[in-house]
């Protein structure tokens, strides 16, 4: 497996897991380290003994937010030069679910890319932020469009304008958490979430993924129309054959990806 | 370093002392903020299983000073900056905190009282919600806490008629869990203190944590969070103490993880 600077990659059971790993600087975002996310979830996403991706992060905080001194000296025409967030642009791309599981601060940055989970669990009493408006700027990698597309216009401008501290309790009422978890047992409940998923049939979770997030994009009846191509690929899946095959014969059904 | 309160540890108990005795241990902003800090480096410290609040002197706390009080003061802000990070604080310890009521608790010493796990009291303490005599709520967490304790309709009884609760009416509404005589009053509270201390300190956590959930959740979200607490009390080194001391018939030795 490929050394990385910032972070440390492991595939346990079908599990590929990113652990972000600069916690004396609470995993905050460095451009270099965003590169070497990227690059691992591609990796796990060619990897075929990989069926389900789990970030998480290392030490007190999942990640407190981009690199402030990286940035505090740059121009508007270096920024558009470097195109930094080319990287984030890509993280979409990826097909196999990605599970979250986050805990201690989730601020800036680390809110964006909390954001680009499929899944996100939480331990309890972790505190989330968009923090950017106290130095003068504004979330730049997604955060004000799926902030406000997951929670609606009103909540998402309050805490972007406010830059508030908002509890995972209180995320999960808006529908960005699905499961808050005793923090001792994180990475144990996240582990056992993503066995759950990588124990199902692996095209369909695709499938399903693709179409869920048209449904973000799409009207609706282009949405419609997309799932139903993908509904129909799915039944040149042997996993489909398998599948309803089982089920008639009354057995559990054995899936391989296929 | 803490001016207001003094603050000891010693054989695994937290020894928190308002100290402010000329003044009854009244409330100013410090002492708040100093009960805050005291909490959070006890709940930090791993050598520390037990938090006992008492008073210096004759009295337990008297609430606010009120020569602190004047016409400019916004009394929400007032509990916004200082009394509810206080509270906040003790709701989020997740070790075992006693009261040890050593006199009168008046106002939002009451209040302090109510925050913690057990009310310890001496014959000669009371309490009294004295709000209302100024024109007042009770405050910081104060019928949130007190309303669980003894039910809605003796949660208003004490704090629309402001009585006096002696010790002894305390113990029989719920509101003191023992009270012992004066002069045998700090003796007893070591040894309560020291009971609990000894006890597994995980578990206890989680049994708080247990108690919040129970406010806060649906009951099948409160079962997820229950077996996950299990879990994790299943883990501890005190669990598997307790089955082996069980096993072999002896007193089990906690370490509190």
């Amino acid at each position: 497996m490929t050394a990385y600077k910032f972070i440390e990659t492991s595939v346990d059971q079908q599990i590929g897991m990113i652990e972000l790993n600069r916690p004396k600087q609470l995993n905050s975002l460095n451009r270099y380290m965003v590169g070497e996310i990227l690059e691992a979830l591609q990796a796990f996403d060619r990897n075929e003994e990989v069926r389900v991706i789990l970030l998480v992060g290392k030490g007190k905080a999942f990640s407190a937010g981009a690199d402030i001194e990286e940035m505090a000296g740059a121009d508007s025409m270096s920024l558009e030069l470097l195109n930094q967030f080319a990287d984030w642009d890509q993280i979409p791309l990826i097909k196999k679910p990605i599970i979250g599981a986050v805990h201690g601060f989730v601020f800036g940055g680390g809110f964006e890319l909390a954001l680009c989970c499929d899944v996100l669990l939480a331990a309890d009493g972790t505190e989330f932020a968009f923090p950017e408006v106290t130095l003068g700027v504004m979330p730049g990698a997604g955060g004000t469009q799926r902030l406000t597309k997951l929670v609606g216009r009103a909540k998402a401008i309050e805490w972007l304008w406010t830059g508030e501290r908002i509890i995972a309790n209180e995320l999960q009422k808006y529908g960005v958490i699905n499961r808050i978890v005793s923090p001792e047992l994180l990475r144990e409940e996240a582990f056992r979430f993503a066995n759950k998923i990588a124990s199902m049939p692996p095209l369909a979770i695709r499938m399903i993924k693709d179409s869920v997030n048209k449904a973000v994009d799409y009207p609706l009846y282009e949405g419609m129309q997309y799932e139903r191509k993908n509904f129909y690929l799915l039944f040149s899946s042997e996993d489909q054959k398998e599948g309803m095959q089982a089920f008639v014969e009354k057995r559990k059904p054995v899936y391989k990806g296929k | 370093m803490s001016e207001t309160i003094q603050y000891e540890v010693k054989d695994s108990i937290a020894w928190l002392t308002l100290n402010r005795p000329d003044k009854l241990n009244a409330f100013v902003a410090q002492m708040n903020h100093e009960i805050k800090d005291a909490l959070r480096m006890a709940s930090k410290d791993d050598n520390v299983r037990c938090i006992v609040v008492t008073g210096a002197g004759r009295a337990f706390c008297s609430g606010q000073d009120l020569s602190e009080v004047d016409e400019q003061m916004d009394h929400g802000q007032v509990l916004r900056d200082h009394y509810g990070p206080m509270i906040l604080e003790i709701k989020k310890l997740e070790k075992p905190i006693i009261a040890a009521v050593n006199g009168v608790a008046a106002g939002a010493g009451f209040s302090l009282a109510l925050a913690c796990d057990f009310r310890l009291m001496s014959e000669k303490a009371s309490y009294i919600n004295a709000f209302i005599h100024v024109g007042l709520i009770p405050d910081s967490g104060n019928l949130f806490y007190l309303s669980q304790l003894v039910g809605t309709a003796k949660a208003a009884e004490i704090s629309i008629l402001g009585e006096k609760i002696t010790a002894t009416q305390a113990l029989d509404l719920g509101l003191a869990t023992k009270v012992y005589s004066q002069e045998d009053f700090e003796v007893e509270v070591k040894a309560f203190a020291k009971g609990i201390a000894m006890k597994p300190t995980k578990a206890i956590g989680l049994i708080k944590r247990g108690l919040n959930d129970v406010q806060t959740l649906p009951f099948e979200e409160y079962l997820q969070r229950e077996a996950e607490s299990q879990r994790i009390a299943g883990l501890t080194e005190d669990h598997v103490e307790g089955i082996e001391a069980f096993k072999n018939k002896r007193s089990p030795e906690f370490i509190g993880k």
